[in-house]
C-alpha cells in the first residue's frame, strides 16, 4: 500500500501527462467528423511518433542535467542520409537502415565525447555540433529530394493487421527494446544519479563519463530512428533548418510537459512521449474546431506554460520559503 | 629504511597495522596540506583523528579514500604499495568513507542510493527486488526500519539521510571505514545506534577511522587517538594516555585556557529586545513564547529537529503563515521576508545552518560574500561605494581574524572554520540588533569555536540580543545566560544560572522531569 502510494507520488508528472493527453485526444475524436477510425488514428500517430522519438532523444541528456540542442539537426541529418541509402534491394535497404542509425548514434557520441572529455557545457556544445550536423545535411541534400524504399515506407506508415498504426508499434518497440532496459541498467541509473547530484554520484563510484556518453549516444540513436521514420513519411530527404529547429524546441517542451525536470535526475522517456502527443494533439484540436492553423504556436505556448505552472504549483503549498530554492 | 619516530608513533598496535601511510605529503599549489605523514591503522580498532580545521585531517582521509592523490609518499595495504586513482579503486580495496558532505543523490530512492555502486543484477539489469531486500536489511541494521526503501532521499530529514549514508557505506563491506563528522546531523538516539554499530564492527575486526570534533564521542569510542596539526602527524597514543587538556593543547599547540568567556553576573533581567508570544507555524511550532534581552545570549536546546530551526527561520521572515506575535524593541512587527528582517528598522541577522548553501556564495570572493547582506549601506546613487565598503570589509576580516591568502579569493578555498567566520562577518556588517545562530560551530575546530564564543560574548556585551541554537550541550552550558529547551515544537523548559547543567538539559530534551529539579528549572513562560 505504502509502496503504491510512493510509486504513484513519484510518477505524478507522467500520470498527469497521460491524463491530459487522453482528455485532449478524446475531445479531438469526439469532434472529428469521422470519429475514431483507423485512418484518423494512423495519421495522428504518424505525426505524433516523430516528435515522440525526438522528445525521447532529448530526455536522456536532460536526465543527466544537460540539454541537447542538436537532436533536431541529427533528426534532419539522418533523414537526408536515409533518403540516399534506404532504397534498392532488401539487402541494401537493411544496410542503409543500419548506417542511418549508426550515423545518429555517432553524432550523439560526438556530442557526449565533447561534453565528457572536453568538459564543455552541453548547451553550447550541442548548439555548435547541431550547426555542424545541419551543414552535413545540406551537403548531402542541397535541394530536397532522394528516395526511400516505398514498400517499407508503406508498411511503416500504415497499420498492423489493419488496426494498430505501425508507427505506434515502432514507438512501443523502441520503448521496450531501448528505453526500459536502459532505465533499469546500471548505466541508465548512473544517468539519473549524475543528474541528481554529480559530486555525490562520483563519490558513490558511479561511472560518470560512461553514463553521460551512453546518454548522448543513445539520444543520437533515437534521433536517428526519428529521422528514418521521417523519411518513410515524406518519401524524401530535406535539409530544412526550420524543421530541425522546431523539433529541437518542441522536444524540450515535450520533455518538460512529460514531467522530466530540466535540472536532471527525475522523469523519464515515457512522460516525454505523452508530452509530445499532447503538443501534437493541439494542432488536431485546432483543426477539428476549425480554427486557423496560425493559432497553433499560441496554443502550444499556452499549454507549455500551463504544464510548467502545474509543476510549479507546489510553490503555493510551501510555507518555508527556503524550500522554494531547492 | 625505518623511521624510528614513526614506529614509536604506532607503538599502540605494533606490527598489526594492515594499512599505513609512509611519508605522505600533499600540496595544493603553494599550500602544504600534509607533510611527511606516517600513519597506520590496525584492524579491530577505532582510531580517532583529532586536529583543528586545516590540520590536514580532511586531506588525510581524502587520500585514503582515493578522492585526491598524494604529491609524495606511498600507501601500503597488507604490505604492498597501492595507489587509489578514484574512490571506486579505494572502495574495491575495502576502504569506504562516509563524508561530511553527504554522498547521496536526492532524486533517487533510498534503495537506489544504498545499492548505487554495486547493484544486484539479473540479465544485465538491476534486480529491484534483490536491491530492495538488501536495502531493507541494511536499514534495519542501522535501526532505520522507519525509512521506506522506495522513498526519495530528498524527502527524508537530514538525520535520516545521514543514517542512510551509513547504511550505504556498510553495504560496501569495508575493511576500513572512515567516518568524517558522521554524527554531526544525527539525533541522540541515532548517535547511540551508530556507536553500537561501530563497536560491533570493531569486534568483527574492522579498522575504523573516526573524525569528530566532539570530545565526548572520542572518549566513548576510540581505542587510539592521533593528533594532527598544521599538516603534520603530531602524536598517536592510546585512549586515556592523555587528558582532555593535554589533547587540546596538542591540537592547538598553545596553552588551553578556559574555552568559554565568563558570563556576566546580572541582578535584574535586561530590557527585552526580542519578545515572542504564542508563535505557531504549521504543525512544527506551537505557542512559542520567549524573550531575548539586550546583551543576553539565550540558548535553544533540545534534540535535533524539535522545531528550533523553524523558530529561527520564522524570526527571520522565511516562513509563511506564522501566527502569534513578535515584538522587537517593544514594537509589534510582522516579519515578512529576510530582506525586511535585516532592514535597519528591524535589524535581525540569521547565521544559517548550512553555510555552503544558505550562508555563502561559494564561487564569489570573500570580499563579496562579506558585503552581500549590507551592500545597501554602501551606495552612492545607484553605484556601490567600493572604497568605503572595502575599508569596512578589511576591518571586519581583521576583527574576526579570517585567515585568507587574498580577500578576493573565492570563499570556497577557505577552510570550514574560516568560511563560517565569513558568514558571521557578513551579518555583523549589517549592525544587527538581534543575531540568530543555527548551530554555528558544527564541524568547526576548537580554536575557531573559541573565537566564535568570545565574539558572541563581545557582541552581547555591546548590547546585541543573541539567540543561539546549538546541538552541543557544552555550548549551551558554557555560552548561554538562559537556555530554552524545545520538544516537539514547544518550549518545554527554561533554565537559568546553575540550572543550566547537562543533567537538566538532557532530561528536558527528553521531556523528563527529574526529582529535585523543579526548584531550579522553571517551566517555560513563567516570569522569573
Amino acid at each position: 500500500m505504502k509502496d503504491l502510494k510512493l510509486r504513484l507520488g513519484q510518477s505524478q508528472g507522467v500520470l498527469l501527462a497521460i491524463l491530459v493527453f487522453v482528455l485532449m485526444f478524446t475531445l479531438y475524436i469526439a469532434n472529428h467528423p469521422a470519429g475514431l477510425t483507423v485512418p484518423v488514428a494512423t495519421t495522428a500517430a504518424n505525426k505524433a511518433v516523430l516528435l515522440a522519438l525526438v522528445a525521447m532523444a532529448q530526455t536522456l541528456p536532460v536526465l543527466t542535467g544537460g540539454l541537447d540542442l542538436s537532436v533536431g539537426m541529427i533528426f534532419i541529418m539522418t533523414n537526408c542520409v536515409a533518403s540516399s541509402l534506404v532504397s534498392g534491394d532488401p539487402w541494401q535497404v537493411a544496410v542503409g537502415i543500419v548506417i542511418v542509425l549508426l550515423t545518429g548514434a555517432l553524432a550523439g557520441f560526438v556530442n557526449g565525447a565533447i561534453v565528457v572529455y572536453g568538459r564543455l557545457q552541453p548547451i553550447i556544445t550541442t548548439l555548435a555540433t547541431g550547426a555542424v550536423y545541419y551543414g552535413i545535411a545540406l551537403l548531402l541534400r542541397p535541394v530536397p529530394g532522394g528516395e526511400v524504399d516505398e514498400d517499407l515506407a508503406d508498411i511503416m506508415t500504415y497499420t498492423v493487421f489493419e488496426v494498430v498504426p505501425t508507427s505506434l508499434v515502432l514507438l512501443l518497440a523502441v520503448v521496450v527494446i531501448i528505453w526500459l532496459p536502459f532505465r533499469n541498467s546500471v548505466i541508465g541509473r548512473g544517468c539519473y544519479a549524475v543528474g541528481s547530484a554529480e559530486g555525490a554520484a562520483y563519490m558513490s563510484g558511479v561511472s560518470i563519463d560512461r553514463s553521460k556518453l551512453a546518454a548522448y549516444t543513445l539520444s543520437g540513436l533515437l534521433a536517428g530512428v526519428a529521422g528514418l521514420m521521417l523519411t518513410f513519411i515524406t518519401f524524401s530527404g530535406e535539409a530544412s533548418a526550420p524543421i530541425g529547429g522546431t523539433y529541437t524546441l518542441n522536444s524540450i517542451a515535450a520533455v518538460v510537459i512529460g514531467g522530466t525536470s530540466l535540472y536532471g535526475g527525475t522523469g523519464g522517456a515515457i512522460g516525454s512521449i505523452f508530452g509530445a502527443f499532447i503538443l501534437r494533439t493541439i494542432d488536431d484540436l485546432l483543426f477539428v474546431f476549425d480554427l486557423p492553423p496560425l493559432w497553433q504556436p499560441l496554443f502550444q505556448g499556452v499549454v507549455l506554460l500551463v504544464a510548467v505552472s502545474l509543476g510549479a504549483a507546489r510553490v503555493f503549498r510551501i510555507r518555508n520559503r527556503l524550500e522554494l530554492f531547492k | 629504511m625505518t623511521d624510528p619516530q614513526a614506529s614509536s608513533r604506532n607503538a599502540v598496535h605494533p606490527g598489526s597495522a594492515f594499512w599505513r601511510m609512509q611519508g605522505i605529503g600533499k600540496r595544493y599549489g603553494g599550500v602544504v596540506a600534509l607533510e611527511d605523514v606516517d600513519f597506520a591503522c590496525a584492524p579491530g580498532a577505532i582510531h580517532a583523528i583529532l586536529g583543528e580545521n586545516g590540520a590536514g585531517k580532511s586531506t588525510l582521509i581524502k587520500i585514503a579514500a582515493g578522492v585526491v592523490q598524494p604529491s609524495a609518499g606511498k600507501l601500503v595495504l597488507d604490505g604492498a604499495e597501492v595507489t587509489f586513482a578514484t574512490p571506486q579503486a579505494a572502495n574495491s580495496q575495502g576502504t569506504v568513507c562516509i563524508f561530511q558532505e553527504l554522498s547521496l543523490m536526492p532524486d533517487l530512492s533510498v534503495a537506489d542510493n544504498i545499492c548505487m555502486a554495486e547493484p544486484p543484477c539479473r540479465w544485465g539489469l538491476i534486480d529491484h527486488r534483490e536491491q530492495r531486500r538488501r536495502a531493507e536489511a541494511l536499514l534495519s541494521r542501522v535501526g532505520c526500519e522507519d525509512v521506506h526503501p522506495l522513498e526519495l532521499v530528498k524527502n527524508l530529514p537530514l538525520s535520516r539521510r545521514q543514517m542512510v549514508e551509513i547504511a550505504k557505506a556498510l553495504g560496501r563491506n569495508p575493511r576500513m571505514l572512515i567516518l568524517d563528522e558522521a554524527t554531526s546531523a544525527l539525533t541522540a538516539a541515532d548517535v547511540e545506534k551508530v556507536y553500537e554499530i561501530l563497536r560491533d564492527l570493531r569486534r568483527q575486526g574492522m579498522a575504523i577511522l573516526y573524525i569528530s570534533h566532539r570530545m565526548h564521542e572520542i572518549e566513548e569510542l576510540a581505542d587510539t587517538c592521533s593528533v594532527f596539526r598544521n599538516g603534520r602527524h603530531i602524536e598517536t597514543f592510546a585512549k586515556g594516555a592523555r587528558s582532555d587538556n593535554e589533547i587540546v593543547q596538542l591540537m592547538i599547540g598553545r596553552e588551553y585556557t578556559q574555552i568559554y568567556p565568563a558570563k556576566p553576573v546580572r541582578e535584574t533581567r535586561p530590557v527585552p529586545e526580542l519578545e515572542v508570544s504564542k508563535l505557531s507555524w504549521s504543525n512544527r511550532l506551537s505557542e512559542i513564547s520567549l524573550s531575548v534581552g539586550k546583551g543576553e545570549i539565550v540558548g535553544l536546546g533540545g534534540l535535533d529537529g524539535q522545531g528550533q530551526r523553524e523558530l529561527l527561520l520564522a524570526l527571520f521572515g522565511v516562513l509563511r503563515g506564522v501566527s502569534g506575535e513578535v515584538k522587537i524593541d517593544g514594537n509589534k512587527v510582522r516579519l515578512s521576508s529576510p530582506r525586511f528582517a535585516k532592514s535597519d528598522e528591524i535589524g535581525v541577522a540569521l547565521i544559517p545552518e548550512d553555510r555552503k548553501s544558505e550562508g555563502l556564495l561559494l564561487p564569489m570572493s570573500v570580499r563579496d560574500n562579506i558585503s552581500m547582506a549590507s551592500i545597501g549601506r554602501f551606495t552612492r546613487g545607484i553605484f556601490i561605494d567600493r572604497q568605503r565598503q572595502n575599508a569596512e570589509i578589511d576591518e571586519m576580516a581583521r576583527r574576526l581574524s579570517i585567515k585568507v591568502g587574498d580577500i578576493d579569493d573565492p570563499v570556497a578555498t577557505l577552510s570550514g572554520g574560516n568560511q563560517q567566520k565569513v558568514v558571521i562577518a557578513k551579518w555583523l556588517m549589517t549592525d544587527a540588533r538581534i543575531v540568530l545562530l543555527n548551530d554555528p560551530t558544527r564541524g568547526i575546530d576548537v580554536g575557531t569555536k573559541q573565537e566564535i564564543y568570545q565574539l558572541l560574548r563581545d557582541l552581547a556585551d555591546a548590547g546585541t540580543a543573541i539567540l543561539l541554537y546549538t546541538t552541543d550541550y557544552d555550548e549551551l552550558i558554557g555560552c548561554c545566560d538562559r537556555v530554552s529547551i524545545m520538544y516537539d515544537g514547544r518550549i518545554v523548559r527554561e533554565l537559568t544560572g546553575d540550572a543550566i547543567n547537562e543533567e537538566n538539559i538532557v532530561a528536558s530534551a527528553l521531556n523528563l522531569t527529574l526529582d529535585g529539579q523543579a526548584e531550579t528549572a522553571k517551566p517555560a513562560g513563567e516570569p522569573l
